[in-house]
């Protein structure tokens, strides 16, 4: 069964604007609260996919954890317009540690 | 390793053979699954790992760029510019199943208005940045949703390892030996009664003909 699912954009204004003009759903917050309160609403409506951008992921690790064992929505970190803060890739990381018990990919490093 | 409290009879016994086979059955088949899916994680997170490089990188340069057309234009101009997009995403989501883990599948699709250019405004009032931004950003798009589209199956599926390495673990270094330690107990303890009724059965026959002779 399919129905239609939304795409929402969260993070501070700067760094979101350019994903208003491809027709997402953007959503400016400043404070985590604030940010938490969204989430869990986007959940609740029919958002399949979040982009968060990290740094205000950075404070809601909570909120971002309890959609971790559900498919939807998918809360995915990306990179706002002060470059990476790396948290995407830390999350790789620690479920390639919890589901493997030692870290494989990124030993060389 | 513990004893279970259990009383010696051959009732139980049976039953904790029984309940022995289920779970060495049960340990091999999580055992399977879980070596399968470990096979499909590290398939899955390598992959995973290049594109959110990838994305990243190009996420950077966009949001770079975006940044620029933002110093180039005021902040109404620009606002005003995004306002109205031509285009719109819908996505289309289905669960796959892998080992029995529900996992995303996200399709989307892609409406635009006839006839319109992909950008939401004329060109007259806005910079080139804003335009590169633009192009860089839809392009990167289906990317993006790919890379959403492995992330939460990855994230799952490490959910589902970590829980099914526990029930191994569980089954093959708790349940397993107490089940066994058990039964070796009552085992034991039936032959001894055995033994202590057989020689009480001597001893009374002992009596018996010395009370004869």
């Amino acid at each position: 069964m399919t129905y239609m699912y939304k795409i929402g954009v969260v993070g501070d204004r700067d760094s979101i604007l350019g994903f208003k003009a491809l027709g997402l759903d953007v959503f400016p917050v400043l404070e985590p609260d604030e940010a938490s309160g969204l989430i869990n609403k986007m959940a609740r409506e029919n958002y399949a996919v979040i982009f968060i951008i990290e740094s205000v992921a950075a404070g809601i690790h909570e909120t971002i954890d309890r959609y971790k064992n559900v498919p939807f929505p998918a809360i995915i970190p990306i990179p706002g317009n002060q470059g990476s803060l790396g948290l995407g890739i830390e999350e790789i990381k620690k479920n390639v540690e919890k589901a493997i018990g030692a870290d494989i990919l990124f030993g060389d490093k | 390793m513990a004893l279970m409290r259990v009383n010696p009879t051959r009732m139980e016994l049976s039953r904790l053979k029984k309940r022995l086979a289920v779970a060495i059955r049960g340990h091999k088949l999580l055992k399977d699954k879980r070596d399968e899916m470990m096979r499909r994680f590290v398939e899955l997170i390598k992959k995973n790992k290049e594109m959110r490089e990838q994305v990243e990188a190009r996420l950077t340069q966009a949001l770079g760029e975006f940044l620029m057309a933002r110093a180039l234009m005021s902040a109404e101009v620009l606002e005003e510019s995004v306002m109205y997009p031509t285009r719109r995403y819908d996505l289309k989501i289905s669960k796959r199943n892998i080992m029995n883990v529900n996992v995303p599948k996200i399709d989307y699709e892609e409406t635009s208005q006839e006839g319109l250019s992909p950008y939401s405004y004329g060109f007259a009032a806005t910079s080139g940045e804003l335009d590169g931004a633009v192009a860089t950003l839809s392009g990167l798009l289906p990317e993006m949703l790919e890379l959403a589209e492995i992330e939460k199956t990855s994230q799952m599926l490490a959910e589902e390892i970590e829980k099914t390495r526990r029930r191994v673990n569980a089954l093959e270094f708790i349940m397993i030996p107490q089940l066994e330690e058990t039964i070796r107990y009552i085992t034991m303890k039936m032959d001894e009664d055995e033994r202590a009724s057989r020689i009480r059965l001597m001893k009374v026959k002992d009596m018996i003909e010395q009370r004869r002779a």
